[in-house]
């Protein structure tokens, strides 16, 4: 887990027994991670509050059987995945009429994204690529990615947890999460090299008219 | 990409970049970049695809009136205003 890991410093029996204080730390240590995924996940700022305050109201009610198995950030993140993944499954049914399966890969994600952006777009300058444009281009990048995908490349690459921590989330093996992990970021790859390799070519063209 | 041996790596080449391939695997792939100039646009820019997410993800906050309900949502109400020592107290 990345440096935004907080220290599992939590009395768990206190968290069992209900302690209000120990629990509005617990609150308070991985909100905000917690609404990050959900903002992400369901695209939407108020169907992730949504989804934050279920996960913890369901923390709270499960946290006298929590059998410490998994560490608190690890059942959290359980909790806030389940949340986030049936939010986007009744949005889906609201607007369409049917469920979407969040198991099942989408029909192109099946198989690897094979490269067909080769364009060597590295040389870019980093204000460039981190423009608010750019930004606003690889959160679309995300958002066109099934939830299955999504969800194991927001745990992994975004909120830093291993492989390990991702299986024991999503209760899949580490071989499944390594595949969609894969497919989830050379999909991504292919995005983003359709949009920055077009920003590299106009500036080489540039500098090319400027010699 | 229709060479036969990148088709073949496809596969192994995230897992390439997080150095989480057996030795012999890694050595193969590290092999075929040296010839390879497409394969290698694709780990740089798989690389670098993985390194923007990374630095421009936001940091872990909740916007300050969704905390508030957050909290009322939980019957903490009296723990709301912790925030301000909390914050205090971080190195």
């Amino acid at each position: 887990m990345n440096q935004e890991k907080r220290v599992e410093e939590f009395s768990l029996e206190a968290l069992r027994a209900g302690d209000k204080a120990e629990f509005a730390r617990l609150v308070e240590a991985y909100s905000g991670v917690m609404y990050r995924l959900a903002l992400k996940m369901v695209e939407d700022p108020q169907d992730a509050e949504d989804v934050l305050q279920e996960t913890f109201i369901k923390a709270y009610r499960a946290l006298p059987n929590f059998d410490g198995r998994s560490s608190l950030s690890t059942w959290l993140y359980r909790i806030a995945t389940n949340e986030a993944l049936m939010a986007l499954r009744r949005r889906k049914s609201a607007s369409v009429g049917q469920t979407i399966s969040i198991e099942e890969p989408a029909p192109n994600e099946d198989y690897e994204q094979e490269p067909i952006q080769i364009v060597d777009w590295c040389c870019l300058p980093e204000a460039e690529m981190m423009s608010a444009e750019a930004r606003a281009y690889m959160e679309k990048a995300i958002e066109t990615l099934s939830p299955a995908l999504r969800t194991v490349f927001l745990l992994r690459d975004i909120e830093g947890l291993s492989t390990q921590e991702t299986a024991e989330v999503l209760n899949v093996s580490e071989v499944v999460v390594k595949t969609r992990l894969s497919r989830a970021r050379m999909r991504l790859r292919e995005l983003l090299s359709e949009y920055f390799g077009e920003r590299a070519a106009r500036r080489s063209a540039a500098e090319g008219e400027g010699l | 990409m229709d060479h036969q041996k990148c088709r073949h790596l496809l596969g192994s080449l995230s897992d390439y970049v997080d150095g989480e391939l057996a030795e012999e695997v890694c050595a193969e792939i590290d092999r075929h970049l040296e010839e390879c100039e497409n394969c290698r646009i694709v780990i740089d820019s798989l690389r670098k695809t993985i390194y923007l997410y990374k630095v421009t993800s936001e940091p872990p906050t909740v916007p300050e009136e969704v905390r508030q309900r957050l909290y009322l949502s939980l019957d903490l109400e009296e723990f709301i205003e912790r925030k301000a020592s909390n914050e205090a107290s971080k190195p």
